[in-house]
């Protein structure tokens, strides 16, 4: 049980906070139709994340973060400087920026890699979840312990504090969100500005993207974004619902994608593991593909069912 | 420096000279097949197309491995990855038609969970512990240095085929993009022709992943079209400049890429297409951000003149400093505010068109409306001679001033 506690446990956090924050914020973004914007920004703030690595030297610290928040911020200017001087639709300037963005940062991880410094390409695009460890845990009571849960590694409290932020964020201005996102013209009408709720949501995302990012890597971020999200839509009309049940989906996800990376390969004869990360992001999906073939009323198998009793 | 022009001048050894202009053909047909790919506005697409190669690619390798002890071959592992981009493309487009969620959604969910089997996959190879898996890696950001010859070979052969493919079809494509039910109606299989230039789409991008990695073929279908659309409004030449660009960015970049240690030719490759993009954007006399600029100067001029050359025509000071500026650099203005005798004959013509112009756009108020040179030239350079004689004949002016003598003050 102590290995689990110093080896796993910690990565079980990681993933279960990164699906968390991700999976919250994606709701918003299926809903206004703007669910490639978190592939966008994920994509976008890695040249700010290496940036900033160069100065601190250590993964999931305030450099990086700032450095992801400005190139965030330079990337949306960019975008809308594009769409502005250039007559070009969303998509396709969103496109010309953020594979602009990530090929800087490549270039300049590949250039840093002779500098001699740590912060390899694989890194960026799958994480590291596997790498938090706990070693001053030695039972479960120490999760009520303060002084060994100061002792947890800097990713997990970083992405832990991020998440507690989100969360609250979110819970304050749900109605906010909410009407903005249904009915922008409505919310207008009654006084809530689109643009500032809209603007507030991008820099969330852009907060969750960075911090779960040193966890699960740039892509599998969107997984994050997106599958929970989805999920919970196929099942549900009510966004209350849909907020709960994919931050249930997201838990699971996070949960079953780690011990299915760690434990699957040994049962099946395997040695050694596979990507944490991606198995989460697989689980995910998964779970996503049986609600749309599954859920009640809006699932494909469902509604042929009730198309054939019909007729 | 030396090294570069070496590589850029087919002088620094076989290999690279074919990688180079292995990278420009695919530039080319990339940059062609994306200009139909923006036109449909489909552009996103492709990025989901790209990351769903990674489960293909991993899994083909695995297949090789355990039947013929060769998983780094070639052929295999692209074929593989086709397989999984075309279901990858099949699964957006069920995801779209038979579920709630939309289109962005579909894109998203394919993208990652593709990703995250392939990521998955790959960690499954590292444990296998079998030789020959560090090439897989040149597949996420693309890697020229250690490419055979014959691999080199088969990437240029077919990014040619693919993109002669395409000129073969680029009129029906062409109808597909602007008008889908007059192709239809026309008598051509509209879904066959959509299908057809997602799997070019699907071709390239395996075709490119060796060269620029997966991650960033994308860039490769989308930057050039959008960087063409500033030279121009006409398909056949938009195509033509995208492959143009897509060539120039993909030769430069290998070359680039090839001459100094540590530049991965893929984002080399993206931020080459990035400054032509600029470039265009500032420079393309079409829609470019400096003729744009130029244009609405001269417009500017144009209404400037004309409305101060009203105003001395009917004893108004001119007070706007711009005008007043043009008026003097003219010579229609003398120092104290008074009109020159050339300005005073030119303004009183120029309140006679203006009178010609009023009477029009009361007997034709619409096609008046819809006038872009109304009351901007001189009427007789716009309208039939027949139409000024029967406004002048309604107006009872003697004689209207000519055309030759009212002459246009730019």
């Amino acid at each position: 049980m102590d290995i689990f506690l110093q080896f796993d446990f910690p990565s079980i956090l990681l993933g279960v906070f990164a699906a968390l924050s991700c999976g919250l914020l994606g709701n918003f973004l299926v809903l206004r139709r703007q669910a490639l914007m978190g592939d966008a920004i994920s994509h976008v703030v890695l040249p700010g994340i290496v940036i900033g690595f160069l100065f601190s030297h250590a993964t999931a610290s305030w450099p990086m973060l700032l450095g992801a928040g400005g190139a965030a911020i330079v990337s949306v200017l960019l975008i809308e400087l594009i769409r502005r001087l250039g007559n070009v639709e969303p998509g396709a300037a969103m496109g010309v920026v953020f594979t602009t963005m990530f090929a800087v940062g490549v270039v300049l991880l590949e250039q840093t890699q002779t500098a001699g410094v740590h912060l390899d390409v694989e890194h960026a695009l799958y994480g590291n979840l596997e790498s938090a460890i706990w070693l001053e845990a030695y039972s479960w009571r120490d999760l009520f312990n303060l002084s060994a849960l100061s002792a947890l590694p800097e990713d997990v409290k970083l992405l832990a504090g991020v998440s507690l932020v989100l969360i609250v964020t979110v819970l304050a201005f749900f109605k906010e969100l909410k009407i903005t996102s249904f009915d922008p013209l409505l919310a207008a009408s009654l006084g809530i500005s689109p643009q500032i709720f809209g603007l507030l949501l991008i820099v969330m995302v852009a907060v969750a993207a960075v911090a779960a990012f040193s966890a699960v890597g740039s892509i599998l971020v969107i997984a994050m974004f997106i599958c929970p999200a989805a999920t919970a839509r196929m099942l549900t009309d009510s966004l209350k619902i849909q907020l709960w049940l994919s931050s249930l989906v997201a838990v699971f996800a996070g949960v079953a994608g780690y011990l299915a990376a760690a434990f699957l390969p040994p049962m099946l004869g395997f040695d050694g593991s596979v990507s944490a990360a991606g198995m989460i992001a697989v689980v995910a999906g998964l779970l996503q593909l049986a609600a749309m073939l599954f859920a009640p009323r809006y699932g494909v198998v469902w509604r042929r069912w009730h198309l054939q009793r019909s007729s | 420096m030396h090294a570069f022009w070496q590589a850029i001048t087919l002088q620094a050894g076989y290999n690279t000279a074919l990688v180079c202009v292995g990278a420009a053909i695919l530039g080319a047909s990339a940059g062609a097949i994306g200009v139909f790919v923006l036109l449909r506005k489909r552009t996103l697409v492709s990025d989901a197309v790209s990351h769903a190669t990674l489960p293909g690619v991993a899994l083909a390798f695995i297949v090789g491995q355990l039947l013929f002890e060769a998983g780094r071959s070639l052929p295999l592992l692209l074929t593989g990855a086709a397989i999984s981009a075309a279901l990858g493309v099949l699964a957006v487009d069920a995801i779209k038609n038979h579920t709630r969620l939309n289109e962005d959604t579909a894109i998203g969910t394919v993208l990652s969970t593709f990703f995250a089997l392939g990521m998955v996959l790959l960690t499954v190879i590292q444990s296998l512990q079998v030789s020959g898996q560090a090439g897989l890696e040149g597949f996420l950001l693309g890697a020229t240095s250690g490419m055979l010859f014959s691999e080199a070979v088969l990437i240029a052969v077919a990014a040619g085929i693919i993109g002669a493919a395409l000129l073969l079809r680029m009129k029906e494509f062409t109808l597909l993009c602007f008008d889908e039910q007059f192709a239809a109606t026309s008598g051509y299989n509209v879904k066959a022709l959509d299908r057809t230039l997602l799997i070019l789409l699907v071709g390239i991008v395996v075709i490119g992943l060796k060269t620029v990695g997966l991650v960033l073929i994308v860039a490769l279908a989308i930057i050039p079209p959008v960087a063409a659309r500033f030279w121009t409004d006409r398909v056949p030449v938009l195509t033509a400049i995208a492959a143009g660009i897509g060539a120039t960015g993909g030769y430069i970049g290998a070359a680039i890429s090839a001459s100094a240690p540590d530049m991965p030719t893929g984002g080399v490759i993206v931020l080459v297409l990035f400054t032509l993009f600029v470039i265009s954007m500032l420079i393309a006399p079409a829609r470019g951000v400096l003729a744009a600029a130029l244009r609405h100067r001269r417009f500017q001029k144009v209404v400037h003149l004309r409305q101060g050359l009203l105003s001395l025509a009917h004893n108004e000071p001119v007070l706007e400093p711009l005008t007043a500026r043009l008026l003097r650099r003219n010579g229609l203005l003398r120092g104290d505010g008074r009109p020159t005798p050339e300005g005073a004959s030119l303004a009183h013509k120029t309140a006679q068109d203006q009178l010609l112009w009023n009477a029009y756009k009361q007997q034709a108020p619409e096609e008046a409306l819809l006038m872009k040179d109304w009351s901007l030239r001189p009427i007789q350079e716009v309208l039939p001679p027949d139409v000024v004689k029967s406004l002048q004949d309604d107006l009872s002016l003697d004689s209207a001033p000519s055309a030759n003598t009212l002459r246009s003050p730019l």
